[in-house]
């Protein structure tokens, strides 16, 4: 299986085509749009600021190519606020494929949300063979709220998506390559899909 | 709902762990690669890595670590110890380190916790922070907590957590080595302080400690070393009874 990570200078990518590895696939790394537009899966990873992201995604001209890919595509973590409509991390707008814009976290609670927490009311077979309340690991001062394509949820002070689907498109929040063996289950799902 | 995060740490030298290790089934304990792959099959949250040499070669040795560690474990984990660059931690991040930790660097160089939130984001800047009290009050310390400091620990959590830093790690060295639990009073001083989670670390003995840690203390993370090692308190056992004391963990 041919699976491309869209390389935009994007942190941490390490750990997830190590993630990949472990699932005997090679998560090969390319910014090129022909070589992304031909792979069978691709995953659009993040760590980082939303406004210089988007910078990168441009000058490259990916963010024209993202959002008119037909195979399944996974974001992640920042990649997923990216395929939003709009982030308030830089007010940057985003590519428009999820519809729901990405806020920060406005309440008592410790900003970055970090560590484990539970996945709530999963409604698509990214989630299957997956306990019903499984925990992933997440690291993120912003978030997507509730919408249509909401395909799984988590309370942090408030319930927000933690997974979206649009045709396509999927996308979490949480990181599947740090979530040990539910990440594990999650990225083998999406592996799977079909389309 | 988030849980409370538990966090074994290593010492590592020159590429190995150096405290002894305890470990039933551990064909060599001195490997941080297989004691990292031990405590993940365990279910710990999240892994410590602290380098503690300091030959030329360190910083070759440690990048092959920790790529060594990305590649067999699948939690999050955090690399700290003589880090006092941008450079320093584009090398870990880069080989697949989540998190870095810095200390005396950032005491003898603020700036460093800005240029490094902006250059990475703030979710991967840990600032560890040793204290102790001197006169009743809480003095940040340096080396490892050898050199005193003039710097008052509350204002120091505060003003990392202003420059960007996006966790603190609160070593008290009052309670570090006595196994009487952790600094409970300082712990949910800093957690009102700051909006940013807090690690705990220094003094855990038993599964109360930590108990103690989350509930009086406010830590969002509690870190232990020696008491994972040697098997005094085992770590799902540990979760076991901090579930049953009602304080969310990850079984």
């Amino acid at each position: 299986m041919n699976v491309v990570l869209v390389n935009y200078g994007a942190g941490n990518i390490k750990s997830l085509q190590f993630a990949l590895e472990r699932l005997g696939v090679t998560g090969i790394l390319s910014s090129a749009a022909t070589e992304i537009q031909e792979a069978d899966k691709v995953i659009f990873p993040g760590v980082g600021e939303a406004s210089s992201a988007l910078s990168k995604l441009k000058e490259s001209g990916l963010d024209v190519v993202l959002p008119k890919l037909k195979q399944p595509v996974l974001g992640i973590c920042l990649g997923m606020q990216l395929m939003c409509t709009h982030t308030e991390e830089g007010n940057t707008p985003g590519l428009g494929i999820f519809d729901v814009a990405v806020k920060r976290f406005d309440n008592d609670l410790k900003v970055p949300q970090m560590g484990w927490n539970t996945v709530l009311e999963t409604k698509s077979p990214l989630f299957d063979n997956l306990d019903a309340e499984s925990y992933m690991y997440s690291v993120h001062s912003y978030y997507a709220g509730l919408c249509k394509d909401t395909i799984a949820q988590t309370n942090y002070g408030i319930a927000y998506s933690c997974a979206l689907q649009k045709d396509n498109f999927y996308g979490v929040q949480f990181h599947p390559e740090k979530s040990s063996k539910a990440g594990s289950q999650l990225l083998s799902n999406f592996l799977a899909l079909t389309t | 709902m988030l849980t409370k995060r538990i966090i074994p740490c290593l010492d590592i030298k020159d590429g190995r762990t150096v405290k002894g290790v305890n470990f039933v089934n551990l064909r060599d304990a001195g490997d941080p690669v297989e004691l990292a792959r031990q405590y993940a099959k365990q279910n710990a949250d999240e892994l410590v890595f602290l380098d503690i040499s300091a030959t030329e070669q360190k910083r070759k040795t440690l990048a092959d670590l920790v790529r060594k560690v990305a590649q067999a474990i699948d939690i999050p984990f955090t690399v700290g110890g003589g880090i006092s660059s941008v450079e320093d931690v584009a090398i870990l991040l880069q080989n697949g380190a989540d998190k870095v930790s810095i200390n005396s660097a950032a005491v003898k160089r603020p700036e460093l916790i800005n240029d490094l939130a902006a250059q990475f984001g703030s979710q991967c800047i840990v600032v560890a922070m040793d204290a102790k009290q001197i006169d009743k009050q809480w003095k940040v310390h340096l080396v490892g907590g050898k050199i005193p400091t003039e710097i008052d620990l509350f204002d120091w959590a505060k003003e990392v957590a202003d420059r960007g830093a996006g966790e603190i790690l609160f070593t008290s060295m009052d309670h570090d080595g006595t196994k009487a639990g952790f600094a409970n009073q300082a712990l949910a001083r800093i957690s009102e302080e700051v909006n940013i989670p807090i690690i705990a670390s220094g003094g855990a003995g038993n599964t109360q400690h930590f108990v103690d840690a989350f509930t009086q203390g406010k830590a969002d993370a509690a870190l232990a070393a020696s008491i994972f090692h040697f098997g005094e308190v085992d770590l799902p056992d540990l979760k076991q009874k901090l579930k049953q004391q009602q304080i969310a963990v990850r079984i």
